[in-house]
C-alpha cells in the first residue's frame, strides 16, 4: 500500500512539472504581427498586442517593448480572447449536496482542487476562465465560483477578484430526482414534480424576504435583538438585493419561463438560464426579462428533456438580442469550445464575431466580469490565446494560452517536456518500491479505465 | 327573438368553428405528412452536378468538373464528363462535391433517448452470447437520428449492439429508407465482440467478474481475463464442431443432426473468417490479446476503440487487423498522459502503417459530429487529406464496402454530398446530398423545430 502511494506521489510530482514552467513571465509581453480577433471590434490583420503588468496596454502595428519583454512572433497565427466556459465543474471535488431541496448554504469555493488535471487540458483548448457550478439536484443549489485557470498557483489565485457572487438553481428531471430510486422506508425528498419545484423556490424567497425584513427592522432599531444568522437564507437575500447572480439549470421552456415569472414576482433578474435547450421556444420572453442563456452548441437526445434541443438555438436567441454563451459542462467538451462556437455560424448563420463572442465576451458578461476580460481591448486583462490558424478551422490548435500576460499553456514547451517525463516515469516504475508483484512487490492497483468525458454526480445521475 | 338570434349566431359560430377545425386538421394532416414521414426518402432521377470542385478522395481534386448520377450510381466524374440529356442540372459553382461520410462504429437506430426513456433503447440483449441478435432487426428506420445525422453529410453508418461478450451482429446501413431492408447495405455485417479485458472494478466488459472496485492483484486480473478468453475459444471451437456436424448431416442423413442452436449457427461465418469480427478494446495489453486471439483462431478481426492501437502496431499488422478509432472525444486515460495523445493517435496509427478509420463511436444522436472528430485528428498530426480519408474511403475499406462507396468513382453507389466548404469544417453547410442516387431533402427534426419557432415574436 505504502509503495503504491509512493508511486502515486512520485507520478503526481512529475505531473506538476509543466505547471512549474507555466505561469512564468510577468512584466511585458509583446505578441507581434498576428491576426487579432478582438471579439468586440472586429478582426485586425498584422497587429501587435502589448501586455504590461497583466493588462493589455496597447494594440496596434509596429509596437515596441522594453528589453526584458517576452516577444512572441505570431506571424501567420490568430489571437483571440481567452475562452470562458460559463458552465463547468472542473476543479470541483464534490458537485451535488442532494439531501436538501435548498442547499444555498453550500459553497463550491470550499471544494476547489487547483491541481485538477482537467484545468490543464482546458488551457490546452484555449480556455482561461470558467463559472464553476454546483450540481442540479436542488431547485436552489449551492454557491458558485468564478475562476481563471491559473494552473500551478494556489487556489486563492484562481478566484476572480471582484466577480459577482453566484448561485445555482435547477429545474426539471434532476430536481425531481427522476433517476433516483426511492428505497423502502425512505421518505422521498420534496419536490417530485415540476409543480413542487416552483413552490420550493417561491417558499424560499418568501422566507428570505421575511428574514431580510427582520434584519431591516433590527437595523432600523425597530427590534432590539438581532435575528439569528441563517446561512440558508442569507444568500437568497443577496439575490433579492441584486448582489448574487442566479444561474438556473433547466431544459423545458415552460418551467424556465415560470422561473422568470417567479423572479419578476420577487423583483430580481435571472443571471443566466443554464442549458436552456428549449430557450429558442420563448426567446422573446427571455429578451424582455433580460436574462442571459448559456447553452450547449448542439447536444440533444441524451435524455427526454433534451429531445427538443436544436442546434439553431444559439441563432434564434442571438436574433432576439439575448446574450448567449456556449458552454461545455464537461471536462472533455471544454477542450473544443472553439468548434462549438463555429457551429453557430453554420446553424442559422450567426456572424463570425458574434459566434466568437459566445465563448468569450458573452460568458464574461454573464459572469459579471465583462469589463475586465472576454475581449481584446486596451485596459482589459491580458487573457489571450494564440492559435496556429483560424480558431474556427478544424485544423487549428491552441499554441499559447495566457492569463494576465502569464503563460499557462505552451504547446511547444509541453511537447519538449514529454521525453523527459516519459524517462522519469519509466525510472519510477523501475524503482525497487515499485517492483512488479511477481518479483516480490505489493501488487499495484490496476489502472482504471475511463472513456467518458462526463463525471457522474453523487446520485449516479448525469450532470447535464 | 333575442334568444333565437343568439342561437343562430351560436350556430354560425359553430359552423365557423367546424370549418376552422377542418382547416386546422387539414393543416395538421399536411404538417404530419412532413413529420410522420420524418425520414423522407427523397427522389430518384438523373442528376448532373456541374461546374463544381470535385474531391473524389480516390484521386486528386478536380477544380472544376461534373459528377453524373444515374440509376442510383455515379456514372461519370471529371472535368470533361458530359451531361446526359434530360439530366437535372445542379449548379455547383462555388461548391465542392464529396463522397458521403461513413461512421464505422455507432449504435444508430438502436437508441433514441438513452436516459429516462428505456422504451426507446434496443441496444443490449440479456446474457453473454447474443450472436443471433441482429442490429438490422432493431434499427428504427424512422428514428430522428437518421435525418439529423445525414443532413451533416454522413450517408452511411455501421451500427451494432453492445454488451455481454458476443453482443450480436451489426449492420451497415445507408441513412435512407422506409424499411430496414431499404436501408441495409450489408444486413449482417459483423459480429460485435466485447472481448474480455483486464479491467479492475467493472468486470471484463460485461463478465461482471471483476474486482468490484477494491484493490485487486493485477496478475489475478490477467488470470481472469485469460480464463475468459479460454472460455471464448471454447465457444469458437463449439461453433466449428457444430458447423461440421451440420454439414456432415446434410451430406449423409444417416449421421445424427445436431440440435439446432441459433447462437452457434449465427457465429459460423464469423468463426470461419468469412465475415469480420469487431473487437471492442482500448488498451495496449487488450489489443495485443485480441491480435493473439485473431492469429490463433484464424478469424478476420477489426478493432473498435483502439486508444493505444499505435503501440501494438506490430501485432496488428502481422494479423491484418484494422482499427476503427472512436476516441477523439475521449479524455486521456491516465492523469500524466499527454493532453493530446488521443487526438494524435490516428496520426500515430497512420505513421505506424495501421489501417484505420475515425468514428464517433456514438449511440446515434451525435454521430453527425463525425467530420469534427476527423478534423481534430487532422489538426493533431494527421493533416486534412488523411483526415478526410479516415471518414470516407478508409471506413469503406475496413467495412468491406469500398467497392460500393467511400469515394467518387464511376460505378459506385451515388452517396454524394455537395458542400459550400471543407466538409470537415464546422462552418460548412451541406447544400445537396444524394443517398443511393436519391436527392435527399435537407430537413430533419431540428429544421422542423427551427421552422416552427424561428419567427415567433
Amino acid at each position: 500500500m505504502k509503495k503504491v502511494i509512493i508511486l502515486a506521489l512520485l507520478i503526481t510530482a512529475s505531473m506538476v512539472l509543466p505547471a512549474v514552467v507555466a505561469g512564468q513571465s510577468s512584466g511585458e509581453v509583446l505578441i507581434k504581427n498576428a491576426t487579432v480577433m478582438t471579439a468586440s471590434s472586429g478582426t485586425l490583420q498584422g497587429t501587435d498586442i502589448l501586455i504590461r503588468d497583466g493588462k493589455i496596454s496597447r494594440i496596434g502595428k509596429g509596437l515596441s517593448a522594453g528589453a526584458n519583454a517576452k516577444v512572441i512572433d505570431a506571424t501567420g497565427k490568430y489571437v483571440i480572447p481567452g475562452i470562458i466556459d460559463a458552465h463547468s465543474h472542473a476543479m470541483v471535488s464534490a458537485i451535488n449536496e442532494g439531501s436538501l431541496a435548498v442547499s444555498s448554504m453550500t459553497r463550491i469555493r470550499d471544494v476547489l482542487n487547483p491541481n485538477d488535471v482537467s484545468i490543464y487540458r482546458a488551457l490546452a483548448g484555449g480556455v482561461t476562465g470558467a463559472l464553476l457550478l454546483h450540481g442540479s439536484a436542488n431547485p436552489i443549489g449551492g454557491q458558485s465560483s468564478t475562476v481563471k485557470f491559473k494552473y500551478g498557483k494556489p487556489v486563492e489565485a484562481f478566484l476572480v477578484e471582484g466577480a459577482p457572487e453566484g448561485i445555482k438553481f435547477a429545474l426539471g428531471e434532476n430536481v425531481k430526482r427522476s433517476s433516483s430510486q426511492i428505497q423502502p422506508g425512505q421518505t422521498p425528498r420534496y419536490p417530485r414534480t415540476r409543480m413542487g419545484a416552483m413552490e420550493v423556490i417561491r417558499d424560499a424567497f418568501i422566507r428570505a424576504r421575511e428574514y431580510k425584513q427582520s434584519w431591516d427592522d433590527y437595523r432600523a432599531k425597530k427590534t432590539r435583538t438581532p435575528p439569528r444568522i441563517d446561512e440558508e437564507l442569507a444568500p437568497i437575500v443577496e439575490i433579492l438585493e441584486g448582489k448574487r447572480l442566479v444561474h438556473a439549470h433547466g431544459y423545458r421552456s415552460d418551467e424556465q419561463l415560470n422561473l422568470l415569472r417567479i423572479a419578476e414576482e420577487f423583483g430580481f433578474k435571472i443571471g443566466t438560464l443554464q442549458h436552456g435547450l428549449e430557450a429558442y421556444k420563448f426567446a422573446p420572453e427571455i429578451a424582455k426579462h433580460g436574462a442571459g442563456v448559456s447553452i450547449f452548441a448542439d447536444s440533444w437526445s441524451y435524455k427526454l428533456e433534451a429531445y427538443d434541443s436544436i442546434p439553431y438555438n444559439a441563432y434564434i436567441l442571438w436574433k432576439n438580442g439575448v446574450n448567449v454563451s456556449i458552454n461545455s459542462d464537461s471536462a472533455e467538451r471544454i477542450r473544443r469550445l472553439n468548434l462549438d462556437a463555429a457551429k453557430a455560424m453554420k446553424y442559422g448563420g450567426v456572424p463570425e464575431q458574434d459566434a466568437l463572442k459566445m465563448i468569450t465576451l458573452n460568458p464574461a458578461i454573464q459572469l459579471g466580469i465583462g469589463r475586465r476580460t472576454g475581449s481584446i481591448e486596451v485596459g482589459k486583462d491580458g487573457d489571450v490565446v494564440i492559435w496556429s490558424g483560424h480558431p474556427f478551422s478544424p485544423y487549428s490548435v491552441p499554441e499559447v494560452t495566457m492569463i494576465e500576460g502569464e503563460v499557462y499553456f505552451d504547446r511547444a514547451n509541453d511537447k519538449s517536456l514529454r521525453a523527459e517525463l516519459q524517462r522519469e516515469r519509466e525510472a519510477l516504475e523501475k524503482l525497487d518500491v515499485n517492483r512488479a508483484p511477481s518479483s516480490g512487490g505489493t501488487p499495484p492497483r490496476a489502472p482504471s479505465e475511463r472513456n467518458s468525458g462526463e463525471v457522474e454526480d453523487h446520485d449516479g445521475g448525469h450532470q447535464k | 327573438m333575442k334568444k333565437e338570434a343568439k342561437m343562430k349566431n351560436s350556430r354560425i359560430v359553430q359552423y365557423v368553428g367546424i370549418l376552422a377545425m377542418l382547416l386546422a386538421s387539414f393543416e395538421l394532416v399536411s404538417a404530419q405528412s412532413d413529420g410522420a414521414q420524418q425520414n423522407r426518402t427523397g427522389r430518384a432521377g438523373t442528376f448532373a452536378i456541374v461546374n463544381a470542385r470535385i474531391v473524389p478522395v480516390s484521386g486528386p481534386v478536380i477544380p472544376n468538373g461534373t459528377v453524373v448520377i444515374q440509376n442510383g450510381k455515379i456514372t461519370a466524374v471529371g472535368a470533361g464528363a458530359s451531361v446526359p440529356s434530360g439530366a437535372e442540372r445542379i449548379d455547383g459553382r462555388g461548391l465542392s462535391v464529396y463522397p458521403g461520410m461513413i461512421d464505422a462504429a455507432t449504435n444508430l437506430g438502436l437508441i433514441e433517448i438513452g436516459q429516462g426513456a428505456n422504451a426507446t433503447v434496443d441496444v443490449q440483449e440479456v446474457g453473454s452470447n447474443n450472436a443471433n441478435a441482429k442490429a438490422i432487426t432493431g434499427i428504427n428506420p424512422h428514428t430522428s437520428h437518421v435525418n439529423v445525422t445525414r443532413v451533416n453529410g454522413i450517408t452511411t453508418v455501421h451500427s451494432g449492439p453492445r454488451g455481454g461478450i458476443v453482443s450480436g451482429q451489426s449492420a451497415i446501413i445507408n441513412l435512407n429508407g422506409s424499411t430496414q431492408a431499404d436501408m441495409a447495405v450489408v444486413a449482417e455485417a459483423g459480429l460485435i465482440l466485447n472481448f474480455p479485458r483486464v479491467v479492475a472494478g467493472g468486470g471484463f466488459g460485461g463478465f461482471g467478474g471483476g474486482g468490484g472496485g477494491g484493490q485487486v492483484d493485477f496478475n489475478e486480473l490477467i488470470r481472469r481475463r485469460d480464463a475468459a478468453v479460454e472460455e471464448l475459444k471454447k465457444t469458437f471451437r463449439d461453433v466449428l464442431a457444430y458447423a461440421r456436424a451440420t454439414e456432415a448431416h446434410a451430406k449423409d442423413k444417416t449421421l445424427p443432426a445436431p440440435t439446432t442452436d441459433l447462437k452457434l449457427a449465427a457465429m459460423i461465418p464469423y468463426v470461419r473468417g468469412e465475415r469480420p469480427i469487431y473487437f471492442m478494446v482500448e488498451r495496449e495489453r487488450d489489443i495485443r490479446a485480441v491480435a493473439k486471439f485473431v492469429g490463433e483462431m484464424k478469424v478476420k478481426g477489426v478493432i473498435i476503440g483502439g486508444q493505444d492501437a499505435w503501440k501494438a502496431a506490430d501485432d496488428l499488422k502481422k494479423n491484418d487487423i484494422a482499427v476503427i478509432y472512436t476516441n477523439i472525444y475521449s479524455l486521456p486515460v491516465q492523469q500524466d498522459d499527454p493532453y493530446d495523445y488521443l487526438f494524435e493517435a490516428p496520426s500515430l496509427m497512420q505513421k505506424a502503417g495501421i489501417k484505420f478509420a475515425v468514428s464517433t463511436g456514438n449511440d446515434g444522436s451525435e454521430a453527425r459530429d463525425l467530420p469534427y472528430h476527423a478534423g481534430l485528428a487532422g489538426a493533431y498530426g494527421l493533416g486534412p487529406e488523411e483526415a478526410l480519408k479516415s471518414v470516407t474511403i478508409y471506413p469503406a475499406q475496413i467495412l468491406g464496402v469500398a467497392d460500393r462507396m467511400g469515394s467518387l468513382e464511376v460505378g459506385k453507389m451515388a452517396n454524394v454530398v455537395v458542400t459550400d466548404g471543407d466538409i470537415l469544417d464546422p462552418r460548412t453547410n451541406i447544400k445537396h446530398m444524394f443517398i443511393g442516387g436519391r436527392l435527399i431533402p435537407l430537413t430533419s427534426r431540428h429544421t422542423d423545430l427551427f421552422d416552427s419557432f424561428k419567427d415567433r415574436k
